[in-house]
């Protein structure tokens, strides 16, 4: 059994022009491996990370046949049964380290605070925790690091901490969502194999988040390519290239490649029929 | 080893300087500021078309009298040496006489001062303990019924004037109800029983153990006390409600959520830990504000508080007594300010 298994998952937002629909009718499963879902901005594809933990706040609708994790529907659990899923077993790496870390508490007080909600520990304990946790997302001096506030760190540094603070609670799976896209290229690589590391070891699922084609071709297994919230194609990473969606396609050709140059980058004209075709379904 | 010993020195140094800075910093810009206002309160003194001399010879007095005195108070000096006179005698607690009452400003201020500062810290509570909840209710639960509630009371609060208020609750809870003491800080019956020790009845009647006097005591301050704690409940609840509302929707909050956390722990772990330091900005401005005196409601109470000594002081053209109260207000001020301040340094780490 895979260990999430999303079927015909809605996100809409009602509005006074009417109800917008981000996400519309997706499935897709997740086993241990990691999951690239790619799209422009606005194809849905933050939404449905969100969705899965379901921190779409209202007005906002979530709708769906299910959200199984590992056979359990979290759309029928209790918000209290739900905050047992969150942390412990599904956790969300976000995007810039600068905003989803709170500014004002010391980092090992929101690492320690992460561990201390799903385990009934002392704080002696959770400290030490945290400090291997660091050492696990090779900080180097975690001490210090414990002791400081989130605007001394570096972008990387902030997004290695976010990682040990989400990972220090041993969930399942991990959502990442453009974890790289705040940092400078030079740290982006480093972070990742971090990242990858930790999932491999502990055997974690990961939905890989991004609308970089080439990172998420080489560093995840499979991908889902998202266009105005539906599925438009499925296919195995290291055969992105091969993909056959006009939508995928032009994404594709839109990016400058070293070992093919040309003169001139093509524009992605689109199709108003993709949008309206039905969404491919992700399972494995 | 000389030079690690060295280093170590210099790393201690280099951790105590900013904070000393800080501080000499501040201490100098309090002083630059108090500076100032002396010179615009001594400013004011001089330029007012009002005569002192005249105000204490009386008109019908002789030109010797009048000399006599126009030499004693020190006019015949140059403007800078009454400056450097007047800066002296402020600093040793010397606003001069009353030209009411004859007797020293600073005497009268200490009876008055006490009055004001029991009422304005009441009603400051009464705004903190009630607005700070509301707004931070009003954000979380934003277009509920407790958010039209919230809005609601702070508008009536901005835009009802005090002394109708003020005197609707006189009517009500004083005349119609019985339920709390009429005017005055005390009835005529509890009154000179307790010694003054801070000139706050409250804190005084505890300490002397006469809960009678207490009891009396808040059964008159309570009314005006909660009036004058609306109008700041109004001020800190939307401001409380905004900066709520602004932290609610940061990222954090999300991370905070992800971890599995309670809504609760959201929003007070979280969110409320981000704008603490905002809000002493608005409290500290908003006690300075009752601090100041509150006219109005000081007259309508019969309060004998700064305000309405400085008013009383005003229209009997009393310019010793004007001038003492304006410099001890602006000092209250600029204190509360330093105070925030140095708040911001504790409760926000990134201004270290």
């Amino acid at each position: 059994m895979s260990l999430l298994d999303v079927e015909n998952l809605w996100v809409k937002f009602p509005t006074r022009q009417g109800v917008v629909e981000a996400v519309r009718g997706i499935s897709f499963s997740l086993g241990r491996e990691r999951l690239g879902i790619v799209g422009e901005s606005g194809s849905g594809k933050s939404m449905t990370g969100r969705a899965i933990l379901r921190l779409i706040r209202p007005p906002g609708i979530v709708e769906a046949d299910q959200i199984a994790l590992e056979g359990q529907n979290l759309l029928d659990l209790t918000e209290k049964d739900m905050r047992a899923v969150r942390g412990e077993r599904i956790s969300m790496v976000m995007q810039d380290p600068k905003f989803s870390l709170n500014p004002v508490m010391r980092v090992g007080d929101q690492i320690m605070e992460a561990y201390l909600l799903h385990n009934k520990v002392g704080k002696v304990e959770a400290r030490k925790r945290s400090l291997e946790m660091l050492q696990a997302v090779s900080i180097r001096d975690p001490e210090r690091v414990m002791r400081a506030y989130p605007h001394e760190m570096s972008g990387g540094m902030g997004q290695r901490i976010m990682i040990a603070m989400m990972l220090i609670p041993n969930p399942q799976i991990l959502i990442a969502d453009e974890p790289t896209s705040a940092l400078d290229v030079s740290v982006q690589r480093q972070v990742l194999n971090i990242m990858d590391d930790l999932v491999k070891q502990r055997g974690m699922g990961l939905i890989f988040i991004s609308h970089d084609l080439n990172l998420v071709s080489e560093f995840c297994d499979r991908v889902l390519i998202m266009y105005a919230g539906r599925i438009v194609e499925v296919c195995d990473a290291d055969k992105l290239h091969q993909a056959t969606h006009p939508y995928t396609r032009g994404l594709l050709n839109s990016l400058p490649r070293l070992d093919q140059p040309r003169a001139k980058l093509e524009v992605l004209s689109r199709d108003p029929t993709w949008s309206e075709a039905p969404s491919v379904g992700g399972r494995a | 080893m000389a030079l690690s010993e060295n280093t170590r020195e210099r790393r201690v140094r280099a951790s105590l300087a900013p904070w000393l800075k800080g501080v000499l910093v501040a201490l100098g810009s309090v002083s630059i500021t108090m500076l100032g206002l002396l010179l615009i309160t001594f400013i004011i003194g001089r330029v007012m078309p009002i005569d002192p001399v005249l105000a204490i010879v009386g008109e019908r007095a002789s030109q010797t009298t009048y000399d006599a005195v126009y030499e004693q108070l020190g006019l015949d000096k140059p403007l800078l040496v009454q400056f450097l006179y007047y800066l002296w005698d402020v600093l040793h607690g010397d606003f001069g006489m009353s030209l009411l009452n004859a007797r020293p400003v600073s005497e009268d201020i200490k009876r008055v001062f006490p009055a004001t500062l029991e009422l304005a810290t009441l009603g400051t509570l009464i705004g903190v303990l009630l607005g700070v909840p509301l707004g931070v209710i009003a954000a979380v639960r934003r277009g509920s019924w407790i958010d039209q509630i919230a809005r609601v009371v702070a508008l009536v609060g901005y835009s009802m004037p005090i002394f109708w208020l003020g005197l609707m609750g006189l009517l009500i809870f004083y005349g119609v109800l019985g339920w709390v003491g009429g005017p005055g800080r005390l009835d005529i019956f509890y009154q000179d029983i307790v010694p003054t020790r801070t000139g706050m009845i409250l804190i005084d009647s505890a300490i002397a153990g006469e809960w009678g006097v207490f009891r009396n005591a808040f059964s008159h301050i309570i009314l005006p006390a909660t009036l004058l704690g609306y109008y700041s409940l109004a001020y800190i609840s939307r401001m409380t409600r905004s900066f709520m509302l602004e932290q609610m929707s940061a990222e954090y909050i999300t991370t905070a959520r992800v971890k599995g956390m309670s809504e609760r722990q959201v929003i007070w772990g979280h969110a409320f830990r981000n704008i603490r330091v905002q809000l002493i900005t608005v409290i500290a401005l908003s006690y300075a504000n009752l601090l100041e005196g509150s006219v109005l409601t000081e007259i309508i109470f019969s309060w004998p508080g700064i305000g309405s000594y400085i008013t009383t002081a005003l229209l009997s053209a009393d310019m010793n007594a004007v001038l003492g109260g304006t410099v001890v207000v602006g000092l209250i001020f600029i204190c509360l300010n330093l105070f925030s301040d140095l708040l911001y340094r504790v409760f926000d780490p990134r201004s270290k």
